[in-house]
């Protein structure tokens, strides 16, 4: 538990620097979604944040490298299957876990909040329906 | 400048999320199986990030624009419509099903596994074909 609560705080921290300094939310699913499009203006430091996610893993490479296990029982179709949803989904709800679950909650957002719970809530039934099909329940 | 700061933002996003277990599945998806073998220990990042950023974000709000920049950017949207609940139910349910989400999947492409690269491949792909559907 100690370890998830470090991580978030350093989530926390970074978060605050985007505000604090650029003015902007940090929901990365809003980020990823400006660059496909031709019309938003302002691109670079959507590029430049993305970079350091990038840059940030491989420091976590040398850092902590069981940091990128998958579960063997997932194959490469439900990983497929899975990014739809998710890019499908963050868009059409305006945010993912760091945009609604960390940056709009502490801003108190009423739709955050709604948003979180009802992801979590649908995760958790996910979790559901894949241990059912796998015969795991 | 800005871009220097979104770089660095970036950089400490990745490295909290890794250390806090988001980037493993297995982590995530006990966090989600509650009725199962639940690992709750994912509640401390949420927790963790929401005390910083709560605080701060008070604080900040203080002043009248960011340092490099003449405004914020924060949502002010208040309305809670089937967009927003349909859109969380579809990105709850891709999260659960592999465990990741937009951020550790894009982080986790530096290990090079092709289960990343499927993932954040296909998630852009689901942008993009909201976007082009969405305008219409």
């Amino acid at each position: 538990m100690m370890s998830a609560v470090l991580g978030g705080v350093l989530i926390g921290a970074s978060v605050s620097i985007m505000l604090l300094f650029n003015g902007r939310v940090t929901g990365i699913s809003g980020i990823v979604g400006g660059l496909l499009q031709k019309a938003t203006p302002d691109k670079s430091w959507r590029i430049f944040f993305l970079l350091g996610l990038l840059v940030g893993g491989v420091i976590l490479r040398f850092l902590k490298p069981q940091a990128f296990m998958v579960i063997t029982s997932t194959t490469y179709v439900d990983y497929v299957m899975a990014g739809l949803l998710v890019g499908v989904g963050t868009l059409l709800g305006n945010g993912c876990t760091s945009g609604h679950g960390v940056c709009g909650i502490s801003r108190f957002s009423m739709r955050s909040i709604i948003a979180t719970i009802t992801f979590i809530s649908s995760g958790v039934v996910s979790v559901l329906i894949f241990k059912m099909i796998r015969g795991e329940l | 400048m800005r871009a220097l700061v979104a770089f660095v933002v970036g950089l400490i996003f990745a490295i909290g999320l890794g250390v806090s277990g988001m980037t493993q599945t297995h982590v995530v998806k006990g966090f989600l199986d509650i009725f199962g073998n639940w690992n709750y220990n994912l509640m401390g990042v949420m927790g963790g990030a929401i005390m910083v950023h709560a605080i701060a974000f008070r604080l900040m709000m203080k002043r009248s624009s960011p340092v490099l920049d003449t405004k914020f950017f924060v949502p002010t949207r208040k309305d809670i419509d089937g967009r927003l609940l349909l859109g969380a139910i579809l990105f709850g349910l891709g999260w659960g099903w592999a465990g990741i989400c937009p951020g550790p999947g894009i982080v986790s492409l530096v290990s090079g596994q092709m289960e990343f690269v499927l993932f954040v491949g296909s998630m852009l792909v689901g942008m993009k074909l909201f976007q082009l559907i969405d305008k219409k």
